[in-house]
C-alpha cells in the first residue's frame, strides 16, 4: 500500500494507462553482501515499520529464521556455508526479499486490474483490496517472493517501504542496517556507489566481484554487490539468468488477445452460416413418409 | 410428459438431467473462467459476486462439471467408437455444411462430426481438471513446483480456449439443426428426424438389422 497515485507506470490486468502525470526519479536499494554481518537488524526493522508479526517458529540448527519468506516475514536473511576452494569456507548471507523487477513477472501474470502496480521510480507493489487471490503472480515471479496469506487469501512482499519512500525517507531496512551493508538513493547513485565497492572488493582479491542487476528482467531496484558475482546461485539460489520466460510469456502474452478473437470468430461464423444456408431440416420426401406423426 | 408412441427415444431422464447439468457448469466455468483470462472479460466476475468469489467458485464448479462429464463419458464411451462409416462421413463433411446431405454415409445413432467432438471434448476436459488442479492456489498448488505450475497455467487456458470453441459449434449444431434438441429436452424425436439425420440409427430402432 502506498500514498503515490499520480505517477503510476503500469498497473496489473490494464489496458489503458495509469494516473502518470507525476515522474519521479527512478531509485535503487543497493544490498552490499560483501558488507553484511547477518545480524537481521533488517529483517525486525521491516515487522517494526510493517506492523507485522510472524508466529514464533522452531529451530532448525541454522541461523535462518523463518526458513522462508511468509506473508508477514517480506524479507529474510539466508545463510550458505560454501567451499570455493578446499579448506576455505566462505559464509555468504543474502538479504532475500522482493527485488522491484522494471519487468516485473508478478504483475504480468496477475488478472486483477490494479491489485499489482508499479510507480515511476520502479518500487512494484501489491495493492491487497484488489487482490483476489489467485496466486497468478505467484507463478509469474522469477524469484518465488510473493506469499499468499492464510489468514486473507492476499498476497503480501516487500514494498520497498513505497510509503515512506513517497515521502522522501529511505526504507526501514536501510535506515537500520549497522554496518552500511543497505543503501537506498536515486538508482544511478547506487549502480555507481556499486562500481565503487566493485573496484574495492577486485582490489582485495574478489576478481569475479560485480554488480546483480539483472537485465533478465529489465534490471532490478533492489541490486547486490556479489564477491562473486560469476556465481550468484551460491548465494541461496539467487537465479543465474532471471526473465519472465517462455512459458508466462505464451499464457500471458500476445496469444490471448488472439485466442479472444478466434473466438468471436467462431460465434460469427456460425451466425453467417445460419443466415446465409438456413436451417437443416427434415426433407419433404422423409416428412411424407411418415405423414401420420404430425 | 408421457411417452408418445409413435416417437422414438433418444435420451432418458437421468441422460438429460446430466446432460444440462454439465452445460450449465460448464457454462459457468466459461464466464467464471473468462474473468481471469484478459482484462477484457474480467467484468464477468460481477455475475459471481466479485473477483474473491469468483476466483473461489470456478474450482469447485469445476469438479462438478468434472462429476457430471464423467457420468457422460461412460455413457457414451462405447457409442463414439469410430467405425470406418463414420471416417468417411467426416471425409464428406463439406457438403453436410454448405447444407446438402444427400450423399452423406448413412450415421448412427451418432454421426462422424458428433463422434469426433466427443474425443475433442474428452481431451480438453481431462487436461482441464489435469491442470486446474495444479494451479490450484488454495488447496494444490503448493505440492508442484514454479515449473509445473507455469505449464499448468498455459494448458488450462489452451484447452479452456479449445473447449469454448467446441462447445460454441455444439450449440450452434444443436440449434441448425431442427428439433435435434427435443431429443435432448424431452427424450423423443420424430421417427421422420431419426431418419433423415441418424438413418442408420432409426432402422435399428425400427427393428431393422442394422
Ligand atoms: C475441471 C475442473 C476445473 C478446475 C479444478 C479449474 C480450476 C481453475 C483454477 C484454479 C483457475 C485459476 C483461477 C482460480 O483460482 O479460480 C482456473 C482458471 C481458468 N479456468 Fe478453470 N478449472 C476447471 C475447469 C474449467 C473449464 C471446463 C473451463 C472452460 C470453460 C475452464 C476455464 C478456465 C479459464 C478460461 C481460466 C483462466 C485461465 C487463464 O487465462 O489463466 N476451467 N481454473
Ligand atoms: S521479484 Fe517477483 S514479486 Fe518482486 S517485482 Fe519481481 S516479479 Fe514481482
Ligand atoms: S494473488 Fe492477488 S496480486 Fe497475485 S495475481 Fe492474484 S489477484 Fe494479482
Amino acid at each position: 500500500m502506498a500514498l503515490q497515485s499520480l505517477d503510476i507506470t503500469r498497473r496489473s490486468a490494464t489496458t489503458t494507462p495509469s494516473p502518470s502525470q507525476r515522474k519521479t526519479q527512478e531509485v535503487a536499494k543497493l544490498i552490499d553482501i560483501s558488507k553484511c554481518i547477518g545480524c537481521k537488524a533488517c529483517q525486525v526493522a521491516c515487522m517494526e515499520w510493517n506492523d507485522t508479526r510472524d508466529a514464533v517458529g522452531s529451530n532448525h540448527g541454522v541461523y535462518d529464521n523463518p526458513m522462508d519468506l511468509t506473508e508477514n516475514s517480506w524479507t529474510v536473511m539466508r545463510y550458505a556455508e560454501v567451499e570455493l576452494e578446499q579448506g576455505k569456507l566462505e559464509w555468504l548471507i543474502r538479504k532475500d526479499g522482493c527485488m522491484h523487477c522494471t519487468e516485473p513477472g508478478c504483475l504480468k501474470a496477475c488478472p486483477a486490474p490494479g491489485a499489482v502496480v508499479q510507480y515511476s521510480n520502479g518500487i512494484v507493489d501489491f495493492h491487497e483490496e484488489n487482490c483476489i487471490g489467485c496466486g497468478y503472480c505467484i507463478t509469474g515471479c522469477p524469484f518465488n517472493i510473493p506469499r499468499l496469506s492464510k489468514k486473507d487469501s492476499k498476497v503480501y512482499k516487500c514494498t520497498l517501504c513505497s510509503d515512506r519512500v513517497a515521502v522522501g525517507q529511505e526504507p526501514a531496512c536501510a535506515k537500520t542496517c549497522p554496518t552500511g551493508a543497505i543503501v537506498f538513493g536515486i538508482k544511478e547513485a547506487m549502480l555507481h556507489h556499486a562500481e565503487g565497492r566493485v573496484a574495492d572488493l577486485k582490489n582485495r582479491g574478489f576478481a569475479k566481484a560485480g554488480i546483480y542487476d539483472p537485465q533478465g528482467v529489465g534490471g532490478t531496484h533492489v541490486i547486490y554487490v556479489l564477491p562473486h558475482a560469476d556465481r550468484p546461485e551460491i548465494y541461496c539460489g539467487l537465479p543465474r539468468n532471471p526473465s519472465i520466460g517462455p512459458m508466462v510469456e505464451l499464457w500471458k502474452g500476445a496469444a490471448k488477445p488472439l485466442a479472444s478473437f478466434g473466438l468471436a470468430m467462431v460465434v460469427a461464423a456460425s451466425f453467417f452460416h445460419y443466415v446465409t444456408k438456413g436451417p437443416s431440416e427434415v426433407s419433404p420426401e422423409i416428412e411424407k413418409e411418415f405423414e401420420d406423426e404430425k | 410428459m408421457k411417452n408418445d408412441p409413435q416417437k422414438l427415444i433418444r435420451y432418458t431422464p437421468f441422460e438429460r438431467a446430466n446432460h444440462w447439468l454439465a452445460a450449465i457448469t460448464f457454462i459457468l466455468l466459461a464466464l467464471s473462467g473468462l474473468a481471469f483470462f484478459h482484462p477484457a472479460f474480467y467484468p464477468l466476475n460481477q455475475l459471481f459476486g466479485g473477483g474473491v468469489w469468483t476466483r473461489i467458485l470456478h474450482p469447485f464448479v469445476g469438479v462438478l462439471m468434472a462429476l457430471s462429464f464423467g457420468v457422460m463419458f461412460s455413457n457414451y464411451r462405447k457409442l463414439n467408437v469410430m467405425t470406418p462409416a463414420d471416417k468417411e462421413w467426416l471425409s464428406h463433411v463439406r457438403e453436410m455444411v454448405d447444407g446438402d446431405d444427400r450423399n452423406m454415409p448413412e450415421a448412427g445413432k451418432f454421426n462422424g462430426g458428433q463422434k469426433l467432438l466427443f474425443w475433442l471434448l474428452v481431451i480438453c476436459m481431462a487436461l482441464l481438471i489435469l491442470s486446474g488442479i495444479v494451479i490450484w492456489r488454495a488447496y494444490f498448488a503448493f505440492l508442484f513446483p514454479a515449473a509445473v505450475i507455469r505449464l499448468a497455467s498455459v494448458v488450462h487456458a489452451v484447452a479452456a480456449t479449445i473447449m469454448i470453441a467446441l462447445i460454441i459449434f455444439h450449440i450452434y449444431a444443436g440449434f441448425w439443426t431442427k428439433e435435434s434438441i427435443d431429443g435432448m429436452l424431452y427424450g423423443q424425436v420424430r421417427r421422420a428426424w431419426a431418419k433423415q439425420h441418424h438413418p442408420a440409427w432409426f432402422r435399428q430402432m425400427m427393428g431393422g438389422d442394422k
